[in-house]
């Protein structure tokens, strides 16, 4: 017998008895006002919501937001000298991206993170190797609570798909949150 | 490598919450992905991961959301991904009704963050990879013969099974763990024989008061290398306290009578 059988037949052994799937019935969360609470909430884990201005552009935005920046990585067709990330063979060469621009699907109020599933993109290292992310989500792409956000995704076609709620950190040592570990030190929201 | 958070029954995937993105980014640049997982950590649907995603950082740092939560449903470009699914003996405690609970754990520290002994000595100092109150019942699980001292080391206050989202009942487990060690005969034969004259002394007030008075009296006469044998294995890294000269019924009784006057 191969260990999947044998696996699945100790657990035959344990003779379960079935129990139907338990339904939900509470009401989830709701904010009057979802740009607020997502705003507040990332800025509580280290993070910073900003909406594009009328008549700004994305790159009068990095312009006026960033100082000193070198290397920046994105797949958008930016008018701002930049390295394309589907151009590059080996991710090990991403390592010195200082911003990475990318795109969010939606983000959500409740914990400020948004859902990032850029089919296209064919180096996910991108999200957590370079130094600071500017994730760029459309204007109104916002629901409230993780049982909202959950209805918007699938994985159909498979691939890979993740939550980014604010900079990397670590609470590892001592039960303190330290902001800054192995992903980006620091993360921007823009809603366009 | 990586470990798993959740897998997906519906749509075959796993998901890893990190909050330093070491697990993102190791899983980011080479070509190879192991994720290894126990059977445990199976959920039916996607959309159950809106309540373990929840409650998972709540109940560990306090965090609305871990930082990264990452859906793995494919390897990275010309890569391979690999997921290994290990019983290691969970099958075992599915089919025990008093450690089935534990098979819910969704590992969030909340029971080692809550309990007085584990917040005091940290993680590893009891021995098991998994540290807290849920690592005492799942090291027990796995090989009492090992780790039988792990139950006895709590004092089922009951703060990790109040505490824990996913309803562990943790404390109870320890308890029932703790009768395991003794019909396994694993309890040494000196704290056995203490424990079975303690029982039948507590059984008889009359006894109990008197071995009291006896102890009382007798015991800082004795001579250290009598008391501090290699019987009293309390004391050997441990100095006994100052005998008082009346027992807490005494000086109960003893007051009670000078409120009547």
């Amino acid at each position: 017998m191969n260990s999947k059988n044998s696996i699945l037949e100790s657990i035959k052994k344990a003779k379960l008895k079935p129990t139907p799937r338990p339904t939900l019935e509470i009401e989830h969360v709701e904010y009057e006002n979802k740009d607020e609470q997502f705003s507040t909430v990332l800025k509580s884990v280290g993070g910073l919501a900003s909406w594009i201005k009328s008549g700004e552009s994305i790159e009068n935005f990095i312009e006026n937001n960033y100082d000193n920046l070198g290397t920046i990585a994105t797949n958008l067709n930016l008018d701002i000298t930049h390295i394309k990330i589907n151009d590059i063979d080996d991710p090990h060469f991403l390592k010195d991206t200082d911003l990475s621009v990318i795109k969010g699907e939606f983000a959500v109020a409740e914990n400020g993170a948004v859902w990032v599933r850029e089919k296209n993109n064919k180096n996910r290292a991108i999200y957590f190797i370079a130094r600071k992310l500017l994730i760029l989500v459309p204007k109104g792409e916002i629901v409230d609570s993780m049982h909202e956000a959950y209805k918007r995704i699938d994985f159909k076609d498979g691939g890979f798909g993740t939550f980014i709620s604010g900079p990397s950190k670590t609470a590892d040592i001592e039960q303190a949150l330290v902001i800054v570990a192995h992903g980006a030190i620091e993360c921007k929201v823009l809603f366009v | 490598m990586t470990g798993v958070n959740f897998a997906i029954s519906e749509t075959g995937g796993i998901v890893v919450c990190t909050n330093e993105g070491n697990a993102d980014l190791g899983t980011s640049l080479p070509k190879l992905h192991i994720a290894c997982m126990g059977i445990e950590k199976i959920i039916p649907k996607l959309e159950d991961l809106s309540i373990f995603t929840r409650l998972l950082a709540r109940s560990a740092t306090g965090q609305p959301i871990t930082t990264y939560t990452t859906h793995y449903h494919a390897p990275v470009r010309d890569g391979e991904m690999h997921i290994v699914i290990v019983d290691n003996g969970r099958s075992e405690i599915l089919a025990n009704e008093k450690y089935i609970k534990s098979l819910q754990c969704i590992r969030c520290g909340a029971c080692i963050n809550t309990c007085p002994i584990y917040r005091r000595s940290g993680g590893y100092s009891y021995g098991y990879t998994i540290p807290g109150p849920i690592g005492s019942t799942l090291g027990a699980s796995h090989d009492i013969k090992k780790n039988y001292t792990l139950p006895f080391a709590c004092s089922l206050c009951a703060s990790c099974t109040n505490i824990c989202p996913v309803k562990v009942d943790l404390h109870e487990q320890l308890y029932l763990h703790r009768q395991d060690v003794v019909s396994a005969g694993l309890l040494g034969k000196t704290k056995h024989r203490a424990l079975k004259i303690a029982t039948f002394v507590m059984k008889y007030p009359f006894l109990m008061d008197l071995s009291g008075k006896i102890a009382r009296k007798i015991v800082p006469m004795l001579p250290r290398s009598l008391i501090y044998s290699k019987y009293n294995i309390w004391g050997k890294n441990r100095e006994l306290p100052k005998f008082p000269k009346k027992s807490f019924k005494e000086l109960y009784k003893e007051r009670q009578n000078e409120l009547k006057k």
